[in-house]
C-alpha cells in the first residue's frame, strides 16, 4: 500500500482523537501525540532510498484529482518535520505541565504537523494552499497559547501577517490557473514550460511568482517581510518555537517556495524571467542574511536573540537555492547549480537541527531558573552541564566552527556563490558568518561560562524527560557534520535532484 | 480586464485598512475586505456570460459544452471562504482576549514587544 496518505492522515486522526478521548481521559494528548509522531518519523526514516511515489486520491488520475507527491525533496523534509515533532513532544511532556488545556495543545500540535506533511507531499497548488491554511492556523493559535498578554500580542501579530501571506498565495494561485488552466504542479509546469520555455513570460505569471515570493517570503520571515518572527517564536512555549524555527518556516515558506518556483514557474535558461525571480530571491536574502545577523548581536533576551538568528540563517537556505536558480537561469553548468542548491538544503536540514536544540535548550534554561534574560544569568555550566553542553554545541554549530555541521554548508552555499559569480553575495555571507559567531560567543560567555550568578544559583539540571532530546539532537548535530558520506547520498542528494531535475517530476506525476 | 482591476483596488483598499488603521477590529475587517477581493477574483476568472450550469446528461451537445462554466473556482472559493470563517473565528477571539487584558483596542497601546 502506498504510505503517502499515511503522512496527513495519522495526525489529522490523532488531532481529532485527542481532545474527543481527553474528555475520559487526561493523558490522552501525551500518549497519542507521542505514539503517532514516533509513528510518523520512523515512516519518514524508513522512506529513505525508496523510488519516488505518486498517491492518486480517490483514484482519479493527475491532471483531474489531487495527486500526493513523495519524491527526494519530500522525504528529506518529511525526516526533518516529524522527526523534530517527535522529539518536541518528548520535550513537550515534561515541560507543558505548567499550562493548562494539554489535550487541545496536543491537538493543535497534531494539526500543525499534519499541516505541514500535507504542504511537503501535496501535488496540487490549491490543496497546498489548503494545508498550509490548516498548520497556519493551528501555530497562530499555539503562539498565542499562554493567553498572556504577550502571547496574545504575538499571536495577534503573527495571525495578521500570516493572513496577508495566506491572500497573496491564494491570489498566485489563482493566477496560475487563470493562465495554465491547471491547478496540478506538474500539469501547469508543462503548461508553462512548453508555453514560454526559455522566453519571457507572460506578465500574469510574473504578477503570480511575485506574489508567490511575497507570500511564501512571509512565511518563511524573510526580509522585508519578517517583523512577525522575533515577536511570535520567542512568545510561543519552548516546544512549538522549536517547531516554528525548526520547521514551520522551512516547511511553509522555504519548501513551499523551492517547489512552486522550481518546479511550476522552472529555470529555464536565458529565460529573462527566470533571472529575474532567482535575483529576488537572492536579493531577499542577502537582506535576511544582514538584517537577521545585526538584530541578533543587540538582543538581550535569549529567545529573541534565537529568533533574529533564525531570519538570518533562512537566508543562507534562501541564498544557496537562489543561486542555484540563478546558475540555471543564465544557462550556468548543472554542476554548479546543483552544487549551490545542495548547500541551501544542507543548510536547511542542519538549521531545523541546531535551532531546534537551541530553542529545546532555551526552554529548559526557563524551566530551570525562571528567566530568559541573559544579564540575569551567569555561569549556568557549573549548574546545568547538560543543557550547557548541548547549547555549547548547538551554538557552536550555527555558528559555522569546523567540523560542525554549520560549517560545511556554510562554506558549501559561499563557495558556490562564488563560483556562480557573486564575490560581492559571498563577501556579506562570510562576514555575517563572522557575526553569527560572534553574538552565540556572547551567548556562551554571558549564560554558560563566567562565575554562577543572579537566577542560575538556585537552578537545577532539568529532568531526563527534557534532557534526552537535547541529546539525541546534539548527537544529530555532529552526526551531519562528521558522517556526511554515510547519510549525504542517501537523503541529502536524491532531494537535490528532485529540485534540479523539474522534468522528473512532471514524469513522475503524470506519467 | 476592468473586472480584475477592480478586484486589486478592493485588495489595496484591504491592505491600507490593515496598516493605516490603529483599532485591531478595523485590522480584522481590512483582512477580510482582502480575502473577499481575492474570492472575487477567483469568481471572474471563471465568469462566462450566459454560461450554464456544467451538468452532462443526454440532452448535452456541443453549443451546450461550449456554454459550460467552470466549476473549479467556485469549488476554490467556498473552501477559501470556510477556511476565511475559521481564521476569522480565532482573530475574533483573540482580539476579545486583548481587550480583556488592556480594556483597549487601539494597537499602538497594547503594543510592547518590540526591538
Amino acid at each position: 500500500m502506498n504510505p503517502v496518505p499515511l503522512y496527513v492522515a495519522i495526525p489529522l486522526g490523532a488531532a481529532f482523537l485527542i481532545p474527543v478521548l481527553g474528555m475520559w481521559w487526561k493523558k490522552s494528548g501525551e500518549a497519542l501525540a507521542t505514539l503517532s509522531t514516533l509513528l510518523l518519523a520512523v515512516m519518514a526514516i524508513l522512506a529513505v532510498g525508496t523510488p519516488a511515489m505518486v498517491h492518486h486520491m480517490g483514484g482519479w488520475t493527475a491532471p483531474l484529482g489531487i495527486a500526493l507527491v513523495s519524491d527526494g525533496l519530500t522525504v528529506l523534509l518529511l525526516i526533518t518535520i516529524n522527526v523534530i515533532a517527535f522529539l518536541c513532544t518528548v520535550f513537550s511532556l515534561k515541560y507543558m505541565t505548567a499550562y493548562t488545556g494539554l489535550p487541545k495543545y496536543y491537538s493543535l500540535f497534531m494539526l500543525m504537523v499534519a499541516g505541514m506533511n500535507g504542504v511537503v507531499v501535496s501535488g496540487d497548488l490549491f490543496n497546498l494552499f489548503v494545508f498550509l491554511e490548516i498548520a497556519s492556523v493551528a501555530s497562530y493559535a499555539l503562539v498565542a497559547f499562554g493567553v498572556e498578554a504577550d502571547e496574545l500580542e504575538a499571536g495577534f501579530k503573527y495571525m495578521i501577517l500570516g493572513s496577508v501571506a495566506s491572500v497573496m498565495i491564494l491570489f498566485a494561485v489563482g493566477t496560475v490557473y487563470a493562465v495554465t488552466g491547471t491547478l496540478n504542479m506538474a500539469d501547469a509546469a508543462r503548461e508553462i514550460s512548453t508555453r514560454f520555455g526559455g522566453a519571457e513570460m507572460n506578465p500574469a505569471l510574473l504578477l503570480a511568482a511575485a506574489f508567490f515570493l511575497m507570500g511564501f517570503g512571509l512565511k518563511a520571515a524573510l526580509v522585508p517581510f519578517h517583523a512577525w518572527l522575533p515577536d511570535a517564536h520567542p512568545s510561543a512555549p519552548a516546544p512549538i518555537s522549536a517547531m516554528l524555527s525548526g520547521v514551520v518556516i522551512k516547511s511553509l515558506g522555504v519548501y513551499a517556495m523551492c517547489r512552486v518556483m522550481f518546479h511550476v514557474f522552472g529555470f529555464a535558461s536565458s529565460s529573462p524571467s527566470s533571472v529575474i525571480i532567482a535575483n529576488a530571491m537572492i536579493t531577499l536574502s542577502v537582506l535576511s542574511i544582514v538584517v537577521g545577523g545585526l538584530m541578533a548581536i543587540g538582543q538581550w533576551d535569549f529567545k529573541r536573540l534565537l529568533a533574529y538568528s533564525s531570519i538570518g540563517q533562512i537566508g543562507y537556505v534562501t541564498l544557496g537555492l537562489g543561486v542555484g536558480a540563478r546558475v540555471l537561469a543564465t544557462g550556468g553548468t548543472r554542476s554548479l547549480a546543483a552544487l549551490a542548491i545542495l548547500g541551501g538544503l544542507f543548510h536547511l536540514i542542519n538549521h531545523a537541527a541546531f535551532k531546534s536544540l537551541l530553542f529545546l535548550s532555551s526552554g529548559a534554561i526557563q524551566h530551570a531558573t525562571g528567566t530568559r534574560d541573559m544579564k540575569m544569568l551567569s555561569g549556568l555550566g557549573k549548574r546545568m552541564p547538560i543543557t550547557a553542553a548541548t547549547t555549547n554545541l548547538a551554538a557552536l554549530s550555527i555558528s559555522g566552527v569546523p567540523p560542525f555541521s554549520g560549517f560545511w554548508s556554510k562554506l558549501i552555499i559561499i563557495v558556490a556563490t562564488i563560483k556562480a559569480g557573486h564575490p560581492a553575495v559571498a563577501a556579506v555571507a562570510i562576514a555575517m558568518a563572522f557575526v553569527t559567531l560572534a553574538y552565540y560567543v556572547k551567548v556562551q560567555r554571558e549564560i554558560i561560562f563566567g562565575p554562577v550568578r543572579g537566577r542560575a544559583e538556585s537552578a537545577k539540571e532539568v529532568s531526563a524527560a527534557m534532557y534526552v532530546p537535547l541529546i539525541i539532537l546534539a548527537i544529530v548535530c555532529v552526526g551531519f557534520g562528521l558522517l556526511y558520506p554515510v547519510w549525504g547520498s542517501r537523503i541529502l542528494e536524491p532531494a537535490r535532484d528532485a529540485v534540479l531535475n523539474s522534468a522528473e517530476y512532471v514524469k513522475l506525476v503524470l506519467g | 480586464m476592468t473586472v480584475y482591476f477592480l478586484c486589486a483596488v478592493l485588495l489595496m483598499i484591504g491592505l491600507y485598512c490593515l496598516v493605516a488603521k490603529k483599532n485591531i477590529v478595523k485590522k480584522i475587517i481590512g483582512i477580510v475586505i482582502m480575502e473577499y477581493a481575492v474570492n472575487l477574483y477567483l469568481i471572474t476568472i471563471g465568469y462566462k456570460k450566459g454560461g450554464v450550469a456544467p451538468i452532462i446528461d443526454k440532452t448535452t451537445n456541443a453549443e451546450l459544452l461550449e456554454r459550460f462554466v467552470d466549476p473549479l473556482p467556485q469549488a476554490l472559493v467556498l473552501t477559501s471562504i470556510v477556511i476565511g470563517l475559521g481564521v476569522l473565528a480565532l482573530m475574533v477571539s483573540m482580539v476579545i482576549r486583548l481587550y480583556e487584558k488592556h480594556g483597549t483596542f487601539d494597537m499602538s497601546q497594547i503594543s510592547k514587544l518590540r526591538g
